[in-house]
Protein backbone atom coordinates (compact mmCIF):
# COMPACT_ATOMS: atom_id res chain seq x y z
CA UNK A 1 0.00 0.00 0.00
CA UNK A 2 2.81 2.35 0.92
CA UNK A 3 4.66 1.45 -2.27
CA UNK A 4 1.67 2.19 -4.35
CA UNK A 5 1.31 5.65 -2.80
CA UNK A 6 4.95 6.45 -3.43
CA UNK A 7 4.62 5.30 -7.00
CA UNK A 8 1.58 7.46 -7.54
CA UNK A 9 3.34 10.42 -6.02
CA UNK A 10 6.36 9.85 -8.25
CA UNK A 11 4.21 9.62 -11.31
CA UNK A 12 2.47 12.84 -10.36
CA UNK A 13 5.80 14.50 -9.71
CA UNK A 14 7.20 13.43 -13.04
CA UNK A 15 4.03 14.46 -14.79
CA UNK A 16 4.27 17.86 -13.12
CA UNK A 17 7.85 18.28 -14.20
CA UNK A 18 6.95 17.31 -17.72
CA UNK A 19 4.01 19.67 -17.90
CA UNK A 20 6.00 22.53 -16.41
CA UNK A 21 8.64 22.42 -19.10
CA UNK A 22 7.03 21.04 -22.18
CA UNK A 23 9.37 22.89 -24.50
CA UNK A 24 12.55 21.27 -23.18
CA UNK A 25 11.87 17.56 -22.86
CA UNK A 26 15.57 16.71 -22.85
CA UNK A 27 16.31 19.02 -19.96
CA UNK A 28 13.33 17.63 -18.04
CA UNK A 29 14.63 14.11 -17.80
CA UNK A 30 17.49 14.65 -15.33
CA UNK A 31 15.34 16.87 -13.13
CA UNK A 32 14.22 14.13 -10.72
CA UNK A 33 17.74 13.20 -9.83
CA UNK A 34 18.63 16.19 -7.64
CA UNK A 35 15.15 16.14 -6.09
CA UNK A 36 15.52 12.53 -5.05
CA UNK A 37 19.03 13.10 -3.82
CA UNK A 38 17.75 15.80 -1.46
CA UNK A 39 15.05 13.56 -0.07
CA UNK A 40 17.21 10.55 0.82
CA UNK A 41 20.87 10.28 -0.08
CA UNK A 42 21.85 6.66 0.53
CA UNK A 43 19.42 3.72 0.12
CA UNK A 44 17.04 5.22 -2.39
CA UNK A 45 16.43 3.05 -5.49
CA UNK A 46 17.50 5.20 -8.44
CA UNK A 47 14.41 6.35 -10.24
CA UNK A 48 16.25 7.76 -13.25
CA UNK A 49 15.99 5.58 -16.35
CA UNK A 50 19.22 3.59 -16.68
CA UNK A 51 20.70 4.02 -20.19
CA UNK A 52 22.92 1.05 -20.97
CA UNK A 53 26.19 2.27 -22.53
CA UNK A 54 27.88 -0.31 -24.75
CA UNK A 55 31.34 -0.56 -23.17
CA UNK A 56 32.70 -0.85 -26.72
CA UNK A 57 31.77 2.80 -27.29
CA UNK A 58 33.15 4.03 -23.98
CA UNK A 59 36.42 5.77 -24.67
CA UNK A 60 37.51 5.15 -21.08
CA UNK A 61 36.99 1.39 -21.38
CA UNK A 62 39.89 -0.90 -22.13
CA UNK A 63 37.83 -2.14 -25.11
CA UNK A 64 38.54 1.15 -26.84
CA UNK A 65 42.06 -0.18 -27.41
CA UNK A 66 41.76 -2.04 -30.70
CA UNK A 67 45.37 -2.83 -31.58
CA UNK A 68 48.10 -4.99 -30.15
CA UNK A 69 51.76 -4.54 -31.02
CA UNK A 70 54.75 -6.85 -31.36
CA UNK A 71 58.54 -6.91 -31.28
CA UNK A 72 60.34 -7.69 -34.55
CA UNK A 73 59.52 -11.12 -36.05
CA UNK A 74 57.39 -12.06 -33.02
CA UNK A 75 53.78 -13.14 -33.28
CA UNK A 76 52.85 -13.95 -29.67
CA UNK A 77 50.61 -11.43 -27.89
CA UNK A 78 52.85 -9.56 -25.45
CA UNK A 79 52.09 -9.45 -21.70
CA UNK A 80 51.31 -5.74 -21.87
CA UNK A 81 48.59 -6.38 -24.46
CA UNK A 82 47.04 -9.45 -22.86
CA UNK A 83 44.50 -7.50 -20.72
CA UNK A 84 43.26 -5.83 -23.91
CA UNK A 85 42.74 -9.11 -25.74
CA UNK A 86 41.18 -10.69 -22.64
CA UNK A 87 38.73 -7.80 -22.30
CA UNK A 88 37.68 -8.24 -25.95
CA UNK A 89 37.31 -11.98 -25.31
CA UNK A 90 35.00 -11.30 -22.37
CA UNK A 91 32.99 -8.81 -24.38
CA UNK A 92 32.58 -11.20 -27.30
CA UNK A 93 31.53 -14.05 -25.00
CA UNK A 94 28.92 -11.75 -23.43
CA UNK A 95 27.79 -10.45 -26.83
CA UNK A 96 27.45 -13.52 -29.03
CA UNK A 97 25.77 -11.38 -31.70
CA UNK A 98 28.94 -9.32 -32.20
CA UNK A 99 31.67 -10.33 -34.66
CA UNK A 100 35.23 -9.23 -34.93
CA UNK A 101 37.79 -9.11 -37.74
CA UNK A 102 41.46 -9.43 -36.84
CA UNK A 103 43.91 -7.86 -39.29
CA UNK A 104 47.55 -8.84 -38.83
CA UNK A 105 50.32 -6.61 -40.17
CA UNK A 106 54.10 -6.75 -40.34
CA UNK A 107 56.91 -4.31 -40.88
CA UNK A 108 58.75 -4.38 -44.19
CA UNK A 109 61.83 -6.27 -43.02
CA UNK A 110 61.37 -9.69 -44.55
CA UNK A 111 60.03 -10.99 -47.82
CA UNK A 112 56.52 -9.91 -48.73
CA UNK A 113 55.30 -13.50 -48.48
CA UNK A 114 57.01 -14.20 -45.16
CA UNK A 115 55.48 -11.02 -43.81
CA UNK A 116 52.05 -12.06 -45.01
CA UNK A 117 52.49 -15.34 -43.11
CA UNK A 118 53.78 -13.48 -40.05
CA UNK A 119 50.81 -11.09 -40.07
CA UNK A 120 48.45 -14.04 -40.34
CA UNK A 121 50.14 -15.76 -37.42
CA UNK A 122 49.80 -12.57 -35.36
CA UNK A 123 46.08 -12.34 -36.13
CA UNK A 124 45.61 -16.05 -35.45
CA UNK A 125 47.41 -15.68 -32.11
CA UNK A 126 44.91 -13.03 -31.07
CA UNK A 127 42.11 -15.26 -32.30
CA UNK A 128 43.31 -18.14 -30.10
CA UNK A 129 43.46 -15.88 -27.07
CA UNK A 130 39.95 -14.56 -27.77
CA UNK A 131 38.65 -18.11 -27.97
CA UNK A 132 40.39 -19.08 -24.72
CA UNK A 133 38.57 -16.15 -23.16
CA UNK A 134 35.20 -17.44 -24.26
CA UNK A 135 34.67 -16.01 -27.76
CA UNK A 136 33.43 -18.43 -30.40
CA UNK A 137 35.34 -19.17 -33.60
CA UNK A 138 32.25 -18.17 -35.58
CA UNK A 139 32.55 -14.63 -34.19
CA UNK A 140 36.11 -14.18 -35.43
CA UNK A 141 37.67 -13.69 -38.87
CA UNK A 142 41.45 -13.41 -39.05
CA UNK A 143 43.31 -12.09 -42.09
CA UNK A 144 46.73 -10.65 -42.86
CA UNK A 145 47.93 -7.65 -44.84
CA UNK A 146 51.58 -8.52 -44.30
CA UNK A 147 53.68 -5.46 -45.15
CA UNK A 148 51.28 -4.37 -47.89
CA UNK A 149 49.25 -1.80 -45.96
CA UNK A 150 51.68 0.06 -43.73
CA UNK A 151 50.16 2.51 -41.24
CA UNK A 152 53.48 4.38 -41.17
CA UNK A 153 55.61 4.51 -44.32
CA UNK A 154 59.02 5.49 -42.93
CA UNK A 155 61.94 3.10 -43.19
CA UNK A 156 62.82 3.29 -39.50
CA UNK A 157 61.91 1.70 -36.20
CA UNK A 158 59.43 4.47 -35.39
CA UNK A 159 57.37 3.40 -38.40
CA UNK A 160 58.10 -0.30 -38.19
CA UNK A 161 56.91 -0.54 -34.58
CA UNK A 162 53.56 0.91 -35.61
CA UNK A 163 53.26 -1.56 -38.46
CA UNK A 164 53.89 -4.68 -36.36
CA UNK A 165 50.30 -4.86 -35.28
CA UNK A 166 47.05 -6.74 -35.13
CA UNK A 167 43.94 -4.59 -35.40
CA UNK A 168 40.73 -5.76 -33.74
CA UNK A 169 37.85 -4.48 -35.86
CA UNK A 170 34.19 -4.81 -34.89
CA UNK B 1 73.69 11.82 -84.83
CA UNK B 2 73.53 8.13 -84.16
CA UNK B 3 77.26 7.87 -84.40
CA UNK B 4 77.57 10.59 -81.84
CA UNK B 5 75.27 8.61 -79.58
CA UNK B 6 77.46 5.58 -80.19
CA UNK B 7 80.54 7.45 -79.20
CA UNK B 8 79.04 8.92 -76.08
CA UNK B 9 77.78 5.49 -75.04
CA UNK B 10 81.17 3.91 -75.63
CA UNK B 11 82.87 6.77 -73.82
CA UNK B 12 80.63 6.36 -70.80
CA UNK B 13 81.19 2.65 -70.73
CA UNK B 14 84.88 3.29 -70.23
CA UNK B 15 83.87 4.99 -67.01
CA UNK B 16 81.92 1.83 -66.22
CA UNK B 17 78.73 3.76 -65.93
CA UNK B 18 76.08 4.20 -68.60
CA UNK B 19 72.74 5.94 -68.49
CA UNK B 20 70.11 5.02 -71.04
CA UNK B 21 67.22 7.39 -70.62
CA UNK B 22 63.85 7.89 -72.28
CA UNK B 23 60.52 9.41 -71.38
CA UNK B 24 59.28 6.03 -70.22
CA UNK B 25 62.11 5.02 -67.99
CA UNK B 26 65.82 5.29 -67.39
CA UNK B 27 68.43 2.60 -66.95
CA UNK B 28 71.82 2.85 -65.27
CA UNK B 29 74.50 0.25 -65.83
CA UNK B 30 77.40 -0.24 -63.45
CA UNK B 31 80.31 -2.60 -64.04
CA UNK B 32 81.40 -4.71 -66.98
CA UNK B 33 81.90 -8.37 -67.79
CA UNK B 34 85.32 -9.92 -67.43
CA UNK B 35 85.74 -10.47 -71.17
CA UNK B 36 83.83 -7.92 -73.18
CA UNK B 37 83.41 -8.81 -76.83
CA UNK B 38 84.12 -5.84 -79.12
CA UNK B 39 81.30 -5.67 -81.63
CA UNK B 40 80.29 -3.11 -84.26
CA UNK B 41 76.59 -2.65 -85.02
CA UNK B 42 76.19 -0.74 -88.29
CA UNK B 43 72.86 1.06 -88.62
CA UNK B 44 70.81 -0.89 -91.12
CA UNK B 45 70.11 0.36 -94.62
CA UNK B 46 66.62 0.92 -95.98
CA UNK B 47 64.09 2.74 -93.81
CA UNK B 48 66.26 5.16 -91.82
CA UNK B 49 63.77 5.81 -89.05
CA UNK B 50 63.18 2.11 -88.42
CA UNK B 51 66.89 1.41 -88.71
CA UNK B 52 67.67 3.97 -86.03
CA UNK B 53 65.00 2.61 -83.70
CA UNK B 54 66.19 -0.96 -84.14
CA UNK B 55 69.82 0.04 -83.69
CA UNK B 56 68.99 1.81 -80.46
CA UNK B 57 67.34 -1.32 -79.04
CA UNK B 58 70.10 -3.69 -80.17
CA UNK B 59 72.92 -1.51 -78.81
CA UNK B 60 71.19 -0.92 -75.48
CA UNK B 61 70.36 -4.62 -75.06
CA UNK B 62 73.94 -5.68 -75.68
CA UNK B 63 75.35 -2.96 -73.42
CA UNK B 64 73.00 -3.91 -70.59
CA UNK B 65 74.35 -7.45 -70.62
CA UNK B 66 77.79 -6.10 -69.75
CA UNK B 67 79.34 -8.66 -72.09
CA UNK B 68 79.90 -6.41 -75.09
CA UNK B 69 81.87 -3.33 -75.98
CA UNK B 70 80.57 -1.20 -78.84
CA UNK B 71 83.07 -0.46 -81.59
CA UNK B 72 82.59 2.86 -83.37
CA UNK B 73 81.03 2.37 -86.81
CA UNK B 74 81.43 5.99 -87.91
CA UNK B 75 82.24 6.62 -91.55
CA UNK B 76 81.38 3.07 -92.60
CA UNK B 77 78.01 1.82 -93.60
CA UNK B 78 78.08 -1.57 -95.29
CA UNK B 79 74.72 -3.28 -95.53
CA UNK B 80 75.67 -6.37 -97.55
CA UNK B 81 78.62 -8.77 -97.02
CA UNK B 82 80.11 -7.69 -100.36
CA UNK B 83 80.39 -4.12 -99.05
CA UNK B 84 82.39 -5.15 -95.98
CA UNK B 85 86.09 -4.45 -95.87
CA UNK B 86 87.24 -6.71 -93.03
CA UNK B 87 90.65 -5.06 -92.49
CA UNK B 88 88.89 -1.76 -91.67
CA UNK B 89 86.92 -3.42 -88.88
CA UNK B 90 89.86 -5.41 -87.69
CA UNK B 91 91.81 -2.14 -87.38
CA UNK B 92 89.04 -0.72 -85.22
CA UNK B 93 89.30 -3.71 -82.92
CA UNK B 94 85.94 -5.28 -83.76
CA UNK B 95 85.67 -9.04 -83.48
CA UNK B 96 82.14 -9.14 -84.84
CA UNK B 97 80.12 -6.94 -87.13
CA UNK B 98 76.34 -6.73 -87.56
CA UNK B 99 74.90 -5.35 -90.79
CA UNK B 100 71.55 -5.46 -92.52
CA UNK B 101 68.60 -3.71 -94.06
CA UNK B 102 65.09 -2.99 -92.87
CA UNK B 103 61.93 -2.16 -94.76
CA UNK B 104 58.17 -2.04 -94.30
CA UNK B 105 56.46 -4.71 -96.37
CA UNK B 106 53.29 -4.20 -98.42
CA UNK B 107 51.28 -5.88 -95.68
CA UNK B 108 52.62 -3.40 -93.12
CA UNK B 109 55.03 -5.80 -91.44
CA UNK B 110 58.52 -4.70 -90.51
CA UNK B 111 61.14 -6.93 -92.09
CA UNK B 112 64.80 -6.78 -91.13
CA UNK B 113 67.43 -8.79 -92.98
CA UNK B 114 70.38 -9.14 -90.74
CA UNK B 115 73.84 -10.73 -90.83
CA UNK B 116 76.43 -11.23 -88.15
CA UNK B 117 79.98 -11.45 -89.45
CA UNK B 118 83.12 -12.78 -87.79
CA UNK B 119 85.75 -10.10 -88.44
CA UNK B 120 88.66 -12.31 -87.42
CA UNK B 121 87.73 -15.33 -89.54
CA UNK B 122 86.01 -13.18 -92.19
CA UNK B 123 82.99 -15.46 -92.26
CA UNK B 124 79.27 -15.14 -91.71
CA UNK B 125 78.19 -16.30 -88.25
CA UNK B 126 74.46 -15.86 -88.73
CA UNK B 127 71.99 -14.53 -91.21
CA UNK B 128 68.31 -14.19 -90.53
CA UNK B 129 65.17 -12.39 -91.58
CA UNK B 130 63.37 -11.00 -88.55
CA UNK B 131 59.88 -9.65 -89.03
CA UNK B 132 57.17 -8.31 -86.79
CA UNK B 133 53.84 -6.60 -87.12
CA UNK B 134 53.62 -2.84 -87.42
CA UNK B 135 54.66 -1.06 -84.23
CA UNK B 136 56.70 -3.98 -82.92
CA UNK B 137 60.01 -2.37 -83.81
CA UNK B 138 61.41 -3.02 -80.32
CA UNK B 139 60.58 -6.71 -80.70
CA UNK B 140 62.64 -6.79 -83.92
CA UNK B 141 65.57 -5.15 -82.12
CA UNK B 142 65.35 -7.56 -79.18
CA UNK B 143 65.28 -10.56 -81.51
CA UNK B 144 68.39 -9.36 -83.36
CA UNK B 145 70.17 -8.67 -80.05
CA UNK B 146 69.24 -12.20 -78.91
CA UNK B 147 70.79 -13.68 -82.06
CA UNK B 148 73.99 -11.67 -81.65
CA UNK B 149 74.19 -12.58 -77.97
CA UNK B 150 73.64 -16.28 -78.62
CA UNK B 151 76.15 -16.49 -81.46
CA UNK B 152 78.87 -14.63 -79.61
CA UNK B 153 78.47 -15.96 -76.06
CA UNK B 154 77.01 -19.42 -76.62
CA UNK B 155 74.13 -18.70 -74.24
CA UNK B 156 70.55 -18.00 -75.20
CA UNK B 157 69.65 -14.32 -75.29
CA UNK B 158 66.89 -13.05 -73.00
CA UNK B 159 66.19 -9.66 -74.58
CA UNK B 160 62.89 -10.90 -76.07
CA UNK B 161 61.64 -12.18 -72.73
CA UNK B 162 59.19 -10.39 -70.47
CA UNK B 163 59.02 -9.47 -66.83
CA UNK B 164 56.13 -8.90 -64.43
CA UNK B 165 56.14 -6.68 -61.38
CA UNK B 166 53.84 -4.71 -59.11
CA UNK B 167 53.78 -0.91 -59.29
CA UNK B 168 52.62 0.85 -56.14
CA UNK B 169 51.66 4.50 -56.00
CA UNK B 170 50.30 5.35 -52.60
CA UNK B 171 47.37 3.00 -52.19
CA UNK B 172 47.05 2.30 -55.92
CA UNK B 173 48.49 -0.97 -57.18
CA UNK B 174 49.09 -2.16 -60.74
CA UNK B 175 50.21 -5.56 -61.94
CA UNK B 176 52.49 -4.81 -64.88
CA UNK B 177 53.96 -6.93 -67.67
CA UNK B 178 56.83 -5.39 -69.67
CA UNK B 179 59.73 -6.27 -71.95
CA UNK B 180 62.81 -7.40 -70.04
CA UNK B 181 64.27 -3.89 -70.41
CA UNK B 182 61.20 -2.39 -68.73
CA UNK B 183 59.74 -0.86 -71.89
CA UNK B 184 56.39 -1.72 -73.46
CA UNK B 185 54.57 -1.70 -70.13
CA UNK B 186 51.13 -3.26 -70.05
CA UNK B 187 48.80 -3.16 -67.07
CA UNK B 188 47.27 -6.52 -66.28
CA UNK B 189 45.33 -5.44 -63.19
CA UNK B 190 44.86 -2.07 -61.46
CA UNK B 191 43.13 -1.56 -58.13
CA UNK B 192 43.26 0.23 -54.79
CA UNK B 193 44.12 -2.95 -52.93
CA UNK B 194 47.52 -4.64 -52.71
CA UNK B 195 48.78 -7.09 -55.33
CA UNK B 196 51.61 -9.52 -54.54
CA UNK B 197 53.70 -12.38 -55.84
CA UNK B 198 53.14 -12.54 -59.62
CA UNK B 199 54.22 -15.91 -61.05
CA UNK B 200 54.56 -16.78 -64.76
CA UNK B 201 53.16 -20.00 -66.13
CA UNK B 202 56.02 -21.89 -67.84
CA UNK B 203 54.64 -21.06 -71.31
CA UNK B 204 54.20 -17.37 -70.49
CA UNK B 205 50.48 -17.43 -71.21
CA UNK B 206 49.23 -16.88 -67.66
CA UNK B 207 50.11 -15.06 -64.48
CA UNK B 208 49.18 -16.30 -61.04
CA UNK B 209 49.20 -13.63 -58.34
CA UNK B 210 47.85 -12.62 -54.95
CA UNK B 211 45.20 -9.90 -54.76
CA UNK B 212 43.58 -8.30 -51.72
CA UNK B 213 40.53 -7.05 -53.62
CA UNK B 214 38.20 -9.08 -51.36
CA UNK B 215 40.00 -7.75 -48.27
CA UNK B 216 42.16 -10.79 -47.74
CA UNK B 217 44.90 -12.53 -49.71
CA UNK B 218 43.41 -14.61 -52.54
CA UNK B 219 45.27 -16.31 -55.42
CA UNK B 220 44.07 -15.72 -58.98
CA UNK B 221 45.23 -17.06 -62.34
CA UNK B 222 44.83 -14.72 -65.30
CA UNK B 223 45.33 -15.29 -69.02
CA UNK B 224 47.53 -12.66 -70.65
CA UNK B 225 45.84 -13.28 -74.00
CA UNK B 226 42.16 -13.05 -73.05
CA UNK B 227 42.58 -11.27 -69.67
CA UNK B 228 40.09 -13.78 -68.30
CA UNK B 229 40.87 -14.84 -64.80
CA UNK B 230 39.68 -17.20 -62.15
CA UNK B 231 40.17 -17.60 -58.44
CA UNK B 232 42.68 -20.37 -57.74
CA UNK B 233 42.37 -20.36 -53.94
CA UNK B 234 40.14 -18.19 -51.77
CA UNK B 235 39.92 -20.03 -48.48
CA UNK B 236 39.58 -18.21 -45.16
CA UNK B 237 42.77 -16.58 -43.90
CA UNK B 238 45.59 -16.06 -46.41
CA UNK B 239 46.03 -17.67 -49.82
CA UNK B 240 49.37 -16.83 -51.37
CA UNK B 241 52.81 -17.57 -52.85
CA UNK B 242 51.78 -19.27 -56.12
CA UNK B 243 54.55 -21.15 -57.96
CA UNK B 244 54.10 -23.15 -61.18
CA UNK B 245 55.44 -26.63 -61.69
CA UNK B 246 57.72 -26.73 -64.78
CA UNK B 247 55.10 -28.75 -66.70
CA UNK B 248 52.41 -26.15 -65.96
CA UNK B 249 49.99 -28.80 -64.69
CA UNK B 250 50.28 -27.95 -61.03
CA UNK B 251 51.00 -25.04 -58.73
CA UNK B 252 52.35 -24.92 -55.23
CA UNK B 253 50.52 -22.39 -53.06
CA UNK B 254 50.45 -21.41 -49.41
CA UNK B 255 47.21 -21.58 -47.40
CA UNK B 256 46.36 -20.91 -43.77
CA UNK B 257 42.97 -22.62 -43.91
CA UNK B 258 44.18 -25.47 -41.66
CA UNK B 259 46.26 -23.35 -39.26
CA UNK B 260 49.69 -21.88 -39.95
CA UNK B 261 51.03 -21.04 -43.44
CA UNK B 262 51.61 -24.41 -45.11
CA UNK B 263 52.39 -25.50 -48.67
CA UNK B 264 49.76 -27.19 -50.82
CA UNK B 265 49.63 -28.41 -54.40
CA UNK B 266 46.70 -27.46 -56.62
CA UNK B 267 45.77 -27.83 -60.29
CA UNK B 268 45.59 -24.64 -62.38
CA UNK B 269 41.77 -24.86 -62.29
CA UNK B 270 41.78 -24.79 -58.47
CA UNK B 271 40.94 -28.47 -58.04
CA UNK B 272 42.86 -31.18 -56.21
CA UNK B 273 44.10 -29.11 -53.26
CA UNK B 274 46.62 -31.29 -51.45
CA UNK B 275 48.65 -30.31 -48.39
CA UNK B 276 52.35 -31.28 -48.50
CA UNK B 277 53.97 -29.62 -45.44
CA UNK B 278 52.90 -30.31 -41.86
CA UNK B 279 55.23 -28.18 -39.77
CA UNK B 280 52.80 -26.02 -37.78
CA UNK B 281 55.15 -23.06 -38.33
CA UNK B 282 55.55 -20.78 -41.35
CA UNK B 283 56.35 -22.63 -44.58
CA UNK B 284 56.08 -20.32 -47.58
CA UNK B 285 57.55 -19.17 -50.93
CA UNK B 286 57.71 -22.60 -52.60
CA UNK B 287 59.73 -22.85 -55.83
CA UNK B 288 59.96 -25.94 -58.08
CA UNK B 289 63.26 -27.33 -59.28
CA UNK B 290 63.61 -27.36 -63.10
CA UNK B 291 62.99 -31.14 -63.12
CA UNK B 292 59.83 -30.68 -61.04
CA UNK B 293 61.02 -33.10 -58.35
CA UNK B 294 61.92 -30.73 -55.50
CA UNK B 295 60.67 -27.61 -53.80
CA UNK B 296 62.75 -24.95 -52.15
CA UNK B 297 60.84 -22.91 -49.58
CA UNK B 298 61.20 -20.47 -46.69
CA UNK B 299 60.45 -21.70 -43.17
CA UNK B 300 61.02 -20.36 -39.67
CA UNK B 301 60.97 -23.84 -38.10
CA UNK B 302 64.55 -23.34 -36.90
CA UNK B 303 63.72 -20.05 -35.17
CA UNK B 304 64.58 -17.68 -38.01
CA UNK B 305 63.46 -17.66 -41.64
CA UNK B 306 65.77 -19.97 -43.64
CA UNK B 307 65.71 -21.89 -46.92
CA UNK B 308 64.69 -25.56 -46.93
CA UNK B 309 64.32 -28.19 -49.63
CA UNK B 310 61.91 -31.12 -49.88
CA UNK B 311 60.81 -33.64 -52.50
CA UNK B 312 57.48 -32.59 -54.06
CA UNK B 313 56.15 -36.08 -53.36
CA UNK B 314 56.97 -35.65 -49.67
CA UNK B 315 59.92 -36.87 -47.65
CA UNK B 316 62.89 -35.46 -45.82
CA UNK B 317 62.92 -31.69 -45.48
CA UNK B 318 66.49 -30.46 -45.53
CA UNK B 319 67.76 -27.10 -44.31
CA UNK B 320 69.89 -25.38 -46.96
CA UNK B 321 71.02 -22.08 -45.41
CA UNK B 322 72.92 -21.63 -42.17
CA UNK B 323 75.01 -19.00 -40.48
CA UNK B 324 74.27 -15.46 -39.46
CA UNK B 325 71.10 -13.72 -40.61
CA UNK B 326 67.87 -14.80 -42.23
CA UNK B 327 67.10 -15.97 -45.77
CA UNK B 328 63.98 -15.68 -47.91
CA UNK B 329 62.50 -16.11 -51.41
CA UNK B 330 64.52 -19.01 -52.88
CA UNK B 331 64.54 -19.70 -56.62
CA UNK B 332 66.31 -22.48 -58.47
CA UNK B 333 68.79 -21.60 -61.17
CA UNK B 334 67.59 -22.73 -64.61
CA UNK B 335 70.31 -25.44 -64.69
CA UNK B 336 69.14 -26.70 -61.28
CA UNK B 337 72.63 -26.57 -59.80
CA UNK B 338 71.97 -23.83 -57.27
CA UNK B 339 69.56 -21.19 -56.11
CA UNK B 340 69.28 -17.48 -55.46
CA UNK B 341 67.58 -15.88 -52.50
CA UNK B 342 67.25 -12.78 -50.34
CA UNK B 343 69.79 -12.67 -47.54
CA UNK B 344 69.22 -10.41 -44.52
CA UNK B 345 72.01 -9.66 -42.09
CA UNK B 346 72.64 -6.67 -39.78
CA UNK B 347 69.54 -4.89 -41.02
CA UNK B 348 70.52 -5.02 -44.71
CA UNK B 349 69.11 -7.11 -47.52
CA UNK B 350 71.35 -8.69 -50.18
CA UNK B 351 70.85 -10.91 -53.20
CA UNK B 352 72.81 -14.12 -52.69
CA UNK B 353 73.42 -17.34 -54.59
CA UNK B 354 74.25 -20.80 -53.30
CA UNK B 355 75.51 -23.90 -55.02
CA UNK B 356 73.81 -27.18 -54.03
CA UNK B 357 77.02 -29.17 -54.21
CA UNK B 358 79.36 -26.91 -52.25
CA UNK B 359 76.75 -25.30 -50.00
CA UNK B 360 78.72 -22.06 -50.37
CA UNK B 361 76.79 -18.81 -50.25
CA UNK B 362 77.98 -15.99 -52.49
CA UNK B 363 76.62 -12.46 -52.04
CA UNK B 364 76.11 -10.76 -55.41
CA UNK B 365 75.10 -7.24 -54.45
CA UNK B 366 76.29 -4.38 -52.23
CA UNK B 367 73.31 -4.71 -49.93
CA UNK B 368 70.58 -2.33 -48.92
CA UNK B 369 66.96 -2.90 -49.69
CA UNK B 370 67.28 -5.79 -52.16
CA UNK B 371 64.58 -8.43 -52.32
CA UNK B 372 62.88 -11.11 -54.39
CA UNK B 373 65.46 -12.24 -56.98
CA UNK B 374 64.52 -14.22 -60.07
CA UNK B 375 66.68 -15.66 -62.85
CA UNK B 376 66.46 -14.76 -66.50
CA UNK B 377 65.65 -17.93 -68.47
CA UNK B 378 69.32 -18.27 -69.51
CA UNK B 379 70.53 -18.10 -65.91
CA UNK B 380 72.98 -15.29 -66.70
CA UNK B 381 71.06 -12.38 -65.20
CA UNK B 382 69.07 -11.97 -62.01
CA UNK B 383 66.32 -9.39 -61.54
CA UNK B 384 65.35 -8.14 -58.09
CA UNK B 385 63.55 -5.35 -56.27
CA UNK B 386 65.80 -2.62 -54.98
CA UNK B 387 65.56 0.92 -53.73
CA UNK B 388 67.19 4.12 -54.90
CA UNK B 389 66.33 7.78 -54.54
CA UNK B 390 63.56 6.94 -52.08
CA UNK B 391 61.81 4.73 -54.61
CA UNK B 392 61.31 1.06 -55.19
CA UNK B 393 63.08 0.16 -58.45
CA UNK B 394 63.91 -2.88 -60.57
CA UNK B 395 67.52 -3.95 -60.72
CA UNK B 396 69.53 -6.71 -62.32
CA UNK B 397 72.87 -8.26 -61.57
CA UNK B 398 74.79 -10.72 -63.74
CA UNK B 399 75.11 -14.15 -62.13
CA UNK B 400 78.85 -13.53 -61.73
CA UNK B 401 78.02 -10.33 -59.83
CA UNK B 402 80.06 -8.14 -62.19
CA UNK B 403 77.42 -6.16 -64.06
CA UNK B 404 74.61 -4.32 -62.33
CA UNK B 405 71.75 -2.36 -63.74
CA UNK B 406 69.09 -0.16 -62.18
CA UNK B 407 65.82 0.53 -63.97
CA UNK B 408 63.77 3.56 -62.99
CA UNK B 409 60.18 3.24 -64.10
CA UNK B 410 58.26 6.44 -64.66
CA UNK B 411 56.56 6.76 -61.29
CA UNK B 412 55.71 4.90 -58.12
CA UNK B 413 57.48 1.96 -56.51
CA UNK B 414 58.35 -1.15 -58.49
CA UNK B 415 57.97 -4.25 -56.32
CA UNK B 416 57.96 -8.02 -56.59
CA UNK B 417 59.58 -8.41 -60.03
CA UNK B 418 59.69 -11.80 -61.66
CA UNK B 419 61.43 -12.72 -64.89
CA UNK B 420 59.20 -14.60 -67.31
CA UNK B 421 59.72 -16.75 -70.39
Amino acid sequence: MKKLIISIMLVNFLAACASQKPIEPEAAAPAPAPAVAEEAPAPEPAPAPVVEVDPLNDSNNILSTRSVHYPFDVSAVQDADKPVVQAHAKYLSEHPDRNVRLEGNADERGSNEYNLALGQRRADGVKKMLMLGGAKASQIESVSYGEEKPMATGHNEASWSQNRRTDIKY
Amino acid sequence: MLLRLFRSVVGSLLLLHVSLASAEMSIEIIGAGEHQIPVAIVPFGGDDKLALAINDVVVNDLLRSGLFRMVDAEGKSPHEPAEVSYPDWSARGAEALAIGTVAVQANGRIEARFRLLDVVKQTELAGQVVSASDGQVRAVGHRIADLIYEKLTGDKGVFSTRIAYVNRQGKHFRLVVADSDGYNEQTVLAQNQPIMSPAWSPDGSHLAYVSFETDHAVVYVQSLYTNQRKMLAGFSGSNSAPAWAPNGKQLAIVLTRDGSSQIYLVRPDGSGVNRITFSGVIDTEPNFSPDGQFLLFTSDRGGSPQIYRMPVKGGVEQRMTFGEGANFSPRHSPDGKGFIFTHRVSGKFYIAMQDFQTGQMEILTEGGWEKKPSFAPNGKLIMFASEARERGILATVSSDGRVKQRMFTQSGDAREPVWGP
